[in-house]
């Protein structure tokens, strides 16, 4: 039996592979993860022949509570809370490869270097993965607001992690390791995970993520050798490594480089930037409405708070209005629109926006200045033109979406506050820049209404 | 398995996983990384092997498994679910408006 065990996961590995590559281009990608469930199930299938095992009728209840209210959860959460349901199940990961680890301390077999030392890290990484993904849930989930900070942040990082480092370093080397120093190393490496992400602000949450992501496929491919189970090994290094890689793209995007990311959290009032002179000026829906109905070229440019208002079906419905009278109507897509990079493209697919009608920031920046307008629906810090000028400013240096330059910027905003970040926007008091206050659900369906009465 | 061929089955599975992904569009990224999350759900199969080895008569090892096996079991379900539902509508996305 065990033989057929072994061959069955070297064909689970080969799949998960081929489907991980066939998710990377969208018009494989559903076959990619549909390849890849069924080699999950036949993996768990065989899994249940290993020889000699036993206490199945518990494992038979712990994977059908875990899997069924995952299941259920993941059927019904909303898309805009998408980021969050996949750090949570990320955290699960982590937590499930450090209970690996810590049953086979309990279990007291774990002699020999190399095994004892890749299960102490795996159940480091995996911890850390475990309570920093709760983290991230909890801030993108509105549970958590602050960005709670240490007194010498940094420092303290720095020195917990030492001392986890040391701690789990003398588990590896000792013959017959303390009961209590195992717990208090896995305390530690979840008040780890806890400190080093709390301080980070949630625009910055995608980036930590994914990396939290890398991390869980690390812990399980470490926790996959102390089992001696190849298809763990490939399955979270192939993870650890594209995960890596998909971080670093992430990051790019957002111009924040990693080590930022992890040791200065942005803030708003750290550094405040050049004060903005000028007003914003008021725009009503029907004034609104004409300036688009009766323009050549219309750029929308939707930010997260379009997609929390579930404004997207009413912004699709006022494109389609508009091109029926003869605009041209694109969608311009900022790397970190949403939550992460793509969620926003989610967002607009779910609403039935086709794919040739959405645009990069590289494809579609050189666009603005040759169009009329450019609606900006609940986004803030992805146009803001300070990121290109002010040196000063938190966000200098990031690629922006330059909806300055259309001859006519409408921005829907809530209020006349700040964006995410915290930062003010030099766009909003441009002079070619007309605010319309409301929420982005009710001010757009007063230009459809606008829109439709100017027929004909 | 020895160790050294280990670290030739992690070098190469690094170099696979860096190779799979470099080339995908930004619209992907969101939905790659559910789908690299589901993916290391495999986890479960490790979880289920040490569950089914810990003691029966221990509960410190038989509740540390069942916790195990839960939270693999639960990684892997909600993080196919999720992938499933975002992609199925890249799906609708192309046929030029869904409805």
């Amino acid at each position: 039996m065990k033989w057929f065990i072994d061959i069955s996961y070297v064909a689970v590995a080969v799949v998960f592979v081929l489907g991980l590559k066939a998710m990377s281009s969208p018009a494989t990608a559903r076959k990619g993860i549909v390849w890849a469930g069924w080699a999950m199930i036949a993996a768990t299938l065989v899994t249940l022949f290993w020889p000699g095992m036993q206490n199945f009728a518990l494992m038979i209840v712990a994977m059908v509570i875990g899997g069924s209210v995952a299941w259920w959860s993941g059927k019904n959460v909303a898309m805009t809370d998408m980021p969050q349901m996949v750090a949570i199940y990320n955290g699960m990961g982590g937590g499930a490869a450090a209970a690996i680890a810590a049953v086979e301390f309990a279990r007291g077999e774990m002699h020999g270097g190399m095994v004892a030392l890749l299960a102490v890290l795996g159940a480091l990484i995996g911890s850390v993965a475990f309570s920093g993904s709760c983290v991230a849930y909890a801030k993108l989930q509105g549970i958590m607001k602050k960005a709670y900070r240490f007194p010498m942040q940094n420092q303290l990082n720095v020195g917990l992690a030492a001392v986890v480092g040391i701690l789990g370093l003398a588990i590896v080397t000792a013959t017959d390791p303390d009961g209590w120093a195992i717990v208090l190393f896995f305390v530690l490496s979840l008040a780890l995970g806890v400190i080093v992400t709390s301080p980070i602000g949630g625009a910055d949450m995608p980036v930590v993520i994914s990396l939290l992501n890398a991390f869980t496929g690390l812990a399980v491919g470490f926790e996959g050798y102390v089992l001696g189970n190849p298809a763990l090994v490939v399955a979270g290094i192939v993870v650890g490594a594209s995960g890596t890689l998909l971080t670093q793209l992430m990051a790019k995007a957002m111009n924040r480089p990693i080590t930022n990311v992890l040791f200065t959290p942005m803030t708003g009032e750290a550094q405040g930037g050049e004060a903005i002179e000028g007003s914003m000026r008021e725009m009503g829906a029907l004034d609104a409405a004409a300036t688009m109905r009766y323009a050549n070229k219309v750029i929308i440019v939707p930010g997260y708070g379009m997609a929390v208002a579930g404004a997207q079906h009413k912004v699709w419905e006022m494109s389609q209005l508009l091109e029926e009278a003869g605009v041209e109507v694109v969608f311009a897509i900022h790397p970190v629109a949403g939550r992460m990079p793509g969620h926003m493209n989610v967002l607009l697919a779910e609403a039935g926006v086709p794919y040739d009608k959405i645009f990069d920031l590289e494809e579609i920046n050189a666009e603005f200045s040759l169009s009329d307008v450019a609606l900006v629906i609940g986004a803030n810090d992805v146009v803001n033109p300070t990121a290109r000028t002010d040196k000063s400013s938190p966000i200098y240096g990031m690629p922006i979406l330059n909806a300055d330059q259309a001859q006519n910027v409408i921005v829907i905003k809530r209020g006349k506050g700040t964006g995410y970040s915290g930062i003010e926007n030099a766009l909003f008091y441009k002079e070619n820049c007309s605010m319309l206050y409301g929420s982005a659900q009710q001010a757009v369906g007063e230009i459809i209404s606008h829109v439709k009465s100017m027929e004909g | 398995m020895e160790g050294i061929v280990y670290l030739y089955v992690f070098v190469l599975a690094a170099f696979t996983g860096y190779e799979v992904i470099s080339r995908v569009p930004v619209i992907l990224h969101t939905p790659l990384m559910s789908g690299s999350n589901f993916i290391h759900g495999v986890v479960l199969i490790g979880a289920m092997v040490v569950m089914g080895h810990a003691d029966p008569d221990s509960p410190l090892q038989l509740t540390l498994g069942f916790f195990a096996v839960l939270l693999g079991a639960a990684n892997a379900a909600g993080g196919y679910v999720v992938t499933e539902r975002m992609l199925a509508m890249f799906k609708a996305g192309k046929k030029k408006g869904a409805e």
